[in-house]
């Protein structure tokens, strides 16, 4: 952890913002008197990831897509093979193709949710957020007697997911099993009855995780009420009747009250309504909806956004769960950034709920994969990822190789978001005081962790992430610069 | 604010279970130049089909090889290392007490000290550190000296494995085992 507090500049930088995704910068500025300004957070992310994809032949991104991001390769996966299912014409896949994917996405979802419930969000709410960070982390909960079980369950259900995810994309890393118009692979009878061995107590653990986290909200909902949170638009895909549907649908768009923004729209046209912008001070891309500019266009993707946009979930549990959601803020979407932990393990209990509905349809014993039609020249694919909604868009020439590559991935669309939540959360914990104090490490943390963000594209060797701290003037000089390994 | 946890039953783990010979977990993305090092390594060794070793690959070390970790006597963490000497180093690494957890990755250290806490069995624990020079790009290749780090880096595990002689190969520079993999 490095914090640099320099009274004079005006400029606290916190970096990195730990357990969350690669690592992360925190400046947050302040004025005359000390009051917050302004605060930012910067996301050191790569921007030639779509140049990695050009000049590629068009079956090879699905797989290639992968090394994008270590940490959900599946959603990467999956939107270009959808992508890529248009280009081929072979969009409308089989009942058995789009099932195995249906199952591999449901298996990513499960498990990525469990994890970040299990490891970095749980020791915020069993020790609290002021606690020892040396205790407030997922070794401190294995530590706890009164805790243990939690960190083993995290493990196991992660080990369900991962193990789902490497029966239907065939491997762990550089999964092939979905290819342009369909999947090269079934499920066998083996591999169903071993996932149906242990779904039944996926299904329970998942059950006590949303009680945990809906009990938490529900306990502390006058204090989450405003820690983090503000009003905003929240964008997600929605099955065609306005059910949930993570794998495939059309965009809707609602503001802060639940009123349509747009509705049902067909996602190969979403720059119609859809727009990004580019920031001097970060190199991540700012989208925002079209129709209501820059300024007020930005959205919330991910569980909470796509539990407050949906109608129902197509599953009981979770939708008995998500009408219990809804109803803590009167059948309003729900704009409390904490929330996204009890949205998020809702999310989790359909994904076990939906994994046993598949595992239990012969379908995904079938043996019709693949599907082809009419050549494109131009497409896109969307899913919905952990984190929330992953754009893909690709044009392909008549050599088969990728021209033009744009993706629009689920952390940048809550770039906004995470910046407002730490503003917030900066404002209450520090104006007038020129200092970093421990609570306000620890409150910015929560609040950005409560994103899920992926901060990085995933090198993880050893030795690096140096530190590189920045201290900058009020005219944009840099007065000191820090580094450490 | 800290919450009361409701009666969630630790699940049932076979403590008796017969312990697997050696797990080499090579980790890495193979998307962005060197750091594909460790599963390179791992798809080497592979196809050289050890008896009672049991190779894996992934993106990163997380939370869930804390079991297959626990099951096995030895444990050979094999990733790029951006510092180290060359051409690699071999050293024994052991559960870490006081653990930051900084993504949804996790350290050799952190995942043994979580199969010593989750599991109650920790194995004998290595990291094979390859150096290599380029990360910053997305392209799939290894730089040259980073392939030929990589055959340095095989010829020492693979005689290891077969000989099961885990001899520390250190340079006078090489770095402190770290929580930053």
């Amino acid at each position: 952890m490095t914090t640099t507090a320099t009274i004079g500049t005006k400029k606290i930088t916190i970096d990195p913002v730990t357990r969350v995704e690669g690592h992360g910068r925190v400046t947050i500025h302040l004025d005359e008197e000390n009051n917050v300004q302004q605060a930012r957070m910067h996301i050191i992310e790569f921007r030639g990831f779509e140049r990695f994809i050009l000049g590629r032949p068009y079956w090879e991104v699905p797989v290639l897509v992968q090394r994008l991001c270590g940490i959900c390769p599946v959603s990467h996966h999956l939107a270009a093979a959808k992508t890529m299912d248009r280009i081929v014409g072979g969009e409308n896949l089989t009942p058995t193709a789009e099932k195995m994917r249906r199952l591999m996405h449901y298996g990513q979802f499960f498990q990525s949710h469990a994890l970040h419930f299990f490891h970095l969000c749980s020791p915020d709410l069993l020790f609290g957020f002021d606690a020892d960070p040396a205790i407030r982390n997922v070794i401190g909960v294995a530590k706890d007697e009164r805790y243990a079980d939690l960190a083993v369950q995290g493990v196991m259900m992660r080990k369900f997911g991962q193990e789902i995810i490497k029966a239907t994309a065939g491997k762990k890393i550089h999964g092939t099993g979905a290819i342009p118009g369909g999947i090269n692979k079934n499920l066998s009878i083996q591999e169903r009855d071993m996932f149906l061995k242990d779904i039944d107590q996926m299904v329970e653990w998942s059950r006590q995780a949303l009680n945990l986290a809906k009990n938490y909200t529900v306990e502390h909902l006058e204090d989450l009420a405003s820690f983090g949170s503000f009003d905003s638009n929240h964008l997600s895909l929605v099955r065609e009747d306005g059910a949930m549907d993570i794998y495939h649908g059309n965009l809707r768009a609602i503001d802060a009250q639940g009123e349509p923004i747009f509705d049902q729209v067909d996602y190969q046209d979403y720059t119609d309504y859809i727009a990004e912008e580019v920031r001097p001070w970060s190199y991540m891309k700012f989208p925002f909806i079209k129709s209501l500019g820059p300024e007020e266009g930005w959205y919330r993707v991910g569980p909470l956004a796509r539990v407050n946009a949906c109608d129902f979930i197509d599953t009981p549990e979770a939708e008995a769960a998500r009408k219990e959601f809804m109803a803590v803020t009167e059948d309003k979407p729900n704009n409390i950034t904490m929330a996204y932990h009890w949205a998020r393990m809702i999310e989790t209990l359909h994904a076990a709920e939906k994994i046993k509905e598949l595992l239990n349809d012969p379908d995904l014993q079938g043996t019709d994969l693949v599907t082809k039609g009419e050549r494109r020249h131009e497409a896109v694919g969307l899913v919905e990822a952990p984190r929330g909604t992953l754009f893909h868009h690709y044009q392909v020439d008549d050599n088969d190789q990728v021209t033009m590559a744009n993706l629009i991935v689920s952390t940048t669309s809550n770039n906004v978001p995470m910046n407002r939540a730490v503003e917030k959360v900066a404002e209450e914990y520090i104006s007038g005081k020129p200092e970093i104090t421990e609570g306000l490490l620890n409150h910015i943390e929560v609040a950005i962790r409560a994103y899920d963000p992926c901060l990085s594209c995933a090198t993880h060797a050893m030795g690096q992430m140096p530190l590189i701290v920045e201290l900058h003037d009020a005219c944009g000089n840099v007065v000191d610069k820090k580094t450490r390994d | 604010m800290p919450v009361e946890m409701s009666s969630i039953k630790k699940p049932e783990t076979d403590k008796n279970a017969p312990l697997g010979d050696v797990l080499v977990i090579g980790y890495g993305n193979p998307g962005r130049l060197d750091d594909g090092l460790g599963p390179a390594l791992a798809a080497a060794l592979e196809k050289e089909t050890l008896d009672g070793v049991t190779v894996d690959s992934n993106y990163q070390l997380t939370v869930e090889d804390a079991l297959p970790i626990s099951q096995h006597k030895v444990v050979i963490f094999a990733d790029a290392d951006v510092a180290g000497p060359e051409p690699f180093y071999f050293k024994a690494v052991k559960p870490g007490k006081h653990v930051t957890f900084s993504s949804h990755s996790i350290s050799p250290r952190s995942v043994l000290g979580l199969a010593e806490e989750l599991f109650e069995k920790v194995p004998a624990a290595y990291v094979l550190g390859i150096r290599g020079y380029e990360f910053n790009e997305f392209e799939e290749r290894l730089s040259t000296g980073a392939q030929n780090n990589l055959q340095h880096a095989l010829a020492f595990v693979t005689n290891a494995l077969k000989n099961r002689t885990f001899t520390e190969v250190r340079e006078q520079n090489a770095p402190a085992e770290t929580n930053n993999s």
